[in-house]
């Protein structure tokens, strides 16, 4: 950059030729081309330019170079033709001073040095160098330098070009900076505002004394200033009213300087080390323990001791000093007031017009996720004759399963089509849109309501008006206004040889951790759900079944011929969940129920099994819902298989024995699991082990206590009983014949001791064992017809329900009272203790019988003994008297002896007399 | 050592009673009914609350003494009785 700068200044100064040196010549030429030269061409234009404007002296040039046009004689003269003495390459001609002095005297104005006089005059050196400006970089065809520095300049560039070699070469030198011009940035201004300059010059006076009195004496007087007028001017300073500038504006500087101040200490340095003891507790050895033990010392201080010790114990034994009465005693009390609160309040009753009129309500079940739904089954209130003369009538109205909603108690929510009328149905533990239904005409029935769970939910919130969510809506279903309840086929039914002759009467689902075989054998249930059910039937058998599709693929003939039957359309749109099973379902294991001593077979009504998963109170329903989001994501049950039983745990702890109910009143416990029978070599069922004919009628409930799963309630007849498995002397507790017929029974969920029994004349029986066992605590009527069926629910703790069906066909829903549902403190410790005390009486009384038996055994026998030996001839009345007299003889000759031996003899008993009588 | 044994015996006898174990001044366990684990915390334990307690009693008045230390807790009671060499601890579960 500075190169450049010293390059323009050096180039400044060049350009600025104004003095021509050749005046003459230029002169010449003018009066040439004045005189009538026309303008040449070639160099016709600086000709021209050389007459008109040779004086022009432009700004742009700078100082010392100064342009000018140059004539052709002019030119000739001073041998600086253009392009031939001087051309591009050579611009520089050397012009003699005195030759250019010469010229312009000899040509005077007319010269083309003439506006140059002046400098040619004043130029210090001998020769001026004129440059030929081809370019017209300075706007004539010359220049003409002015000074000799710059003439040095331009005529030694080479130098400079080397500088500016040397300059690329050695880029990195750094060269201080040279001052430059200064650039004004408008900061002057304010200098120039701030510095204080005179606006105007300076007054200056100059006083001085009277020439004359220069020298003379001083004399100085006094006079007062104040006295004398004028003396002097006073300028009192008063506010002037107009001028009000305030001063709003102060330019200070301030500086703020936080103070830092450094300082440092040294502290010792803590860290955390992690550092750890171990430490053994001191003890004796052996030796030293026996020594111990064997001092004087020990066993001075433990007798001493031992008393005090026997006093604290025995204290605590007899009373707990630390036990809370008061706290305690609030809860009793809680339980027992209120005597009017223990009625069962109607909470909703569901009644539907259409499809529960003129039919009963044969089961009642409580969906098990979604609260507030209940499933109904309905079935025709006809006898058997009824049914076979109307049974053309009844094919046309269909049998139905409905779902009520709290929400809508007019509407039912769902509708589950069976083809026969059900008499009992269950949801599947694991899988509540899996619900499986005995029918009347012994076909087992599977319905998957899994597209409808949605709509039964949102019924439960919104009371059903909004379409179900789902897309998969069945085909011809479409169309149906949404207030209907839709109708959901089933999706399997079984097979109708190999199932039940008579109606399903009860049906239960095997829980999910076990499964069992062919041969009824428990194995492990490697699925984790419920994938088989029992049920049974008057046609005294009990069937178990598998939903999972066979394993072995053989196939009778007519197995072979369903497929083909089977529509490959799915007409009614029903889920094919268990197609694998439909009309195709075998039970596994046919479980008969041969009489003990007679011949025959029982049949059964209900039963229960050990292990059922049914109504456990203990797992909430929030417990059984995280266990169904488990298996939630569709179970594709036709992927399951049967598996081999090789492969399986076998169950230990499976109790395979069941109690079932039958039809003649007796309660029947065997076991399912097949022996070979050494016979035939087939598996048949074993004989039951015990039979107990206790009820007046058939047996309608088999239930197991939701809390003691050995306590077991049978009702049947005009009584119920309450069993505990393995006591098989007899029931712990037998009611007493009530007037009417019990027709169903149930536990409570919540309390042990109390079960609802229902009766034929529509009233319901709770009983409170801990209250009297000898009749009902309480009896409350429900409606006029008889009860078929009692289901209590929880649910939540403060509402307990009660669901009550009756053979009207209409469904009641009471609440349980806050009395009856909630248990007393360590009531099923005490319930408990109740049922062993009962099986203790059963012992007691069995121990009694046979007691009373050998007793009576005994009494026999010694009767027998009696008849058997020979008789002890009685003593007959003279024998006696002979008896009597030897006695009194042998007194006689007694008293003779001591009379011998006292010295009185009968003679002298006289003598004797006489004094003895004398001395009277 | 029989008839120590005796004593022992009869207050095992008593109901409730869950462990027996005689500690030595020091807090060395000599004998004890429990496994010998608990018996080594029982008696480290009990030997400092002992101590301590005899300090207090003592410190309220110098001419008292300790005779006998009942700890009741929710689930049990610790009896224990000090002597100048050895001291008795008794646990017992009182409500059955």
């Amino acid at each position: 950059m500075a190169d450049k700068g010293s390059l323009k200044k050096a180039k400044a100064p060049v350009a600025s030729p104004k003095g021509s040196a050749k005046r003459p010549k230029s002169t010449a030429s003018t009066a040439s081309s004045k005189t009538g030269g026309k303008p040449k061409p070639g160099s016709v234009k600086r000709e021209e330019i050389a007459s008109a404007t040779g004086s022009v002296g432009e700004l742009g040039p700078p100082q010392d170079i100064f342009p000018l046009v140059l004539t052709s004689a002019t030119q000739e003269l001073f041998e600086c033709r253009a392009d031939e003495d001087v051309t591009q390459e050579k611009p520089f001609k050397m012009l003699r001073k005195e030759e250019v002095l010469q010229d312009m005297k000899t040509r005077a104005a007319v010269s083309d040095f003439h506006p140059f006089k002046k400098l040619v005059l004043a130029y210090p050196g001998e020769e001026l160098l004129l440059v030929y400006d081809r370019d017209f970089k300075y706007g004539q065809s010359f220049y003409l330098v002015g000074t000799e520095e710059t003439k040095e300049r331009i005529l030694n560039p080479p130098e400079r070009m080397e500088e500016e070699a040397e300059e690329d070469d050695m880029f990195l030198v750094y060269k201080t900076p040279e001052p430059q011009t200064w650039v004004s940035l408008g900061s002057e201004l304010e200098i120039e505002e701030e510095s204080v300059k005179d606006s105007r010059s300076k007054l200056s006076y100059r006083i001085s004394r009277v020439r004359r009195e220069f020298g003379a004496p001083v004399q100085f007087s006094d006079r007062n200033a104040s006295v004398a007028k004028d003396g002097y001017v006073e300028c009192t300073p008063y506010q002037d009213k107009s001028f009000s500038i305030k001063q709003l504006e102060r330019d200070t500087g301030t500086q703020a300087a936080p103070p830092l101040q450094d300082s440092s200490t040294q502290t010792q340095w803590m860290y955390p080390k992690n550092a750890c003891t171990q430490y053994v507790p001191r003890e004796f050895t052996e030796q030293e323990k026996e020594d111990c033990m064997n001092s004087e010392n020990l066993k001075n201080v433990i007798n001493s001791v031992a008393l005090r010790f026997e006093v604290a114990l025995q204290q605590n034994e007899i009373m707990d000093v630390f036990f809370d009465d008061w706290g305690a005693l609030g809860e009793d009390e809680d339980a027992f007031g209120g005597k009017a609160d223990m009625h069962l309040k109607e909470y909703q009753s569901f009644t539907d017009l259409h499809f529960s009129k003129e039919k009963s309500v044969s089961c009642v079940k409580w969906h098990p996720t979604i609260s507030g739904v209940i499933a109904v089954a309905v079935t025709e209130r006809l006898s058997f004759e009824d049914r076979i003369n109307l049974s053309t009538k009844l094919l046309l109205s269909p049998s139905l399963i409905l779902f009520w909603s709290f929400s809508d108690p007019i509407n039912p929510q769902l509708r589950l089509e069976c083809p026969d009328d059900i008499y009992c149905f269950e949801f599947c533990p694991s899988d509540p849109t899996i619900i499986v239904g005995g029918c009347f005409n012994g076909q087992v029935v599977l319905w998957d309501i899994s597209m409808y769970t949605e709509r039964l939910q949102n019924s439960r919130t919104g009371g059903g008006k909004h379409a179900p969510t789902n897309t998969k809506s069945l085909s011809g279903f479409e169309h149906r206004p949404e207030s209907e309840a839709p109708i959901v086929r089933y999706c399997a039914i079984a097979a109708i040889e190999t199932g039940h002759q008579a109606p399903v009467t009860d049906v239960q689902w095997l829980p999910d951790y076990y499964e069992v075989s062919r041969t009824g054998v428990p194995l492990e249930n490697k699925n984790g759900i419920c994938v088989q059910l029992a049920t049974c039937a008057p046609d005294c058998c009990v069937l178990f079944w598998d939903i999972r599709a066979p394993r072995v693929a053989t196939q009778s003939m007519a197995d072979r011929k369903k497929p083909e039957e089977k529509p490959l359309e799915n007409p009614h749109g029903v889920p094919s969940t268990f197609k694998h099973l439909d009309l195709t379902w075998k039970p596994i294991i046919r479980v008969s129920l041969p009489k003990i001593n007679t011949s025959g077979e029982y049949s059964p009504l209900k039963f229960s099994l050990r292990d059922s998963v049914a109504e456990n109170p203990m797992l909430t329903n929030a417990d059984k819902a995280q266990n169904l989001e488990n298996t939630d994501g569709g179970i594709e049950y036709r992927v399951l298989r049967v598996p081999s039983a090789k492969h399986l745990k076998t169950l230990e702890d499976i109790s395979t024995k069941f109690f079932v109910g039958t039809e003649d009143g007796e309660l029947v416990y065997l076991d399912w699991k097949m022996e070979k029978d050494n016979d035939s070599g087939k598996m048949i069922s074993s004989k039951p082990s015990h039979r107990f004919n206790i009820h007046d009628g058939p047996v309608n409930t088999v239930q197991r206590s939701p809390f003691f799963k050995d306590i077991i309630l049978t009702v049947g007849g005009w009584t119920f009983a309450i069993w505990k498995e393995g006591v098989m002397i007899g029931p712990l507790m037998h009611s007493a014949c009530s007037q009417k017929k019990c027709t169903v029974g149930n536990w409570s969920l919540s309390r042990p001791g109390v079960f609802f029994i229902g009766k034929e004349d529509g009233s319901i029986e709770v009983w409170d064992l801990m209250e009297k066992s000898h009749e009902p605590s309480q009896i409350q009527n429900i409606t006029t017809a008889s009860i078929t069926c009692i289901k209590p629910w929880i649910v939540s703790s403060k509402q307990h329900l009660l669901a009550v069906s009756d053979e009207l066909g209409t469904l009641h829903i009471l609440e349980i009272p806050w009395t009856l549902h909630s248990p007393s403190v360590n009531e099923c410790f005490s319930t408990s203790k109740y049922f062993e005390r009962e099986v203790s009486h059963l012992e007691y009384f069995e121990e009694r019988h046979a007691f009373r038996a050998k007793e009576k055994n005994d009494m026999e026998a010694e009767e027998q003994r009696r008849k058997t030996e020979p008789i002890i001839p009685e003593k007959t009345a003279k024998q006696l008297e002979e008896e009597v007299l030897k006695e009194y003889e042998q007194y006689l000759e007694l008293e003779k002896r001591i009379l011998k031996e006292m010295g009185l003899l009968p003679e002298e008993e006289e003598k004797e007399k006489l004094p003895e009588i004398n001395s009277h | 050592m029989a008839e120590v044994e005796e004593t022992l015996k009869r207050i095992q006898g008593q109901k409730g009673v869950q462990g027996i174990i005689i500690v030595n001044a020091e807090g060395i366990p000599i004998k004890s009914t429990l496994d010998n684990s608990t018996t080594v915390q029982y008696a480290g334990q009990m030997h400092q609350l002992v101590t301590k307690a005899r300090s207090t009693v003592r410190d309220i008045d110098p001419q008292n003494d300790l005779t006998f230390l009942r700890i009741r807790s929710k689930k049990n009671e610790i009896m224990v009785a000090p002597d100048k060499e050895y001291f008795l601890i008794v646990v017992q579960n009182p409500a059955d």
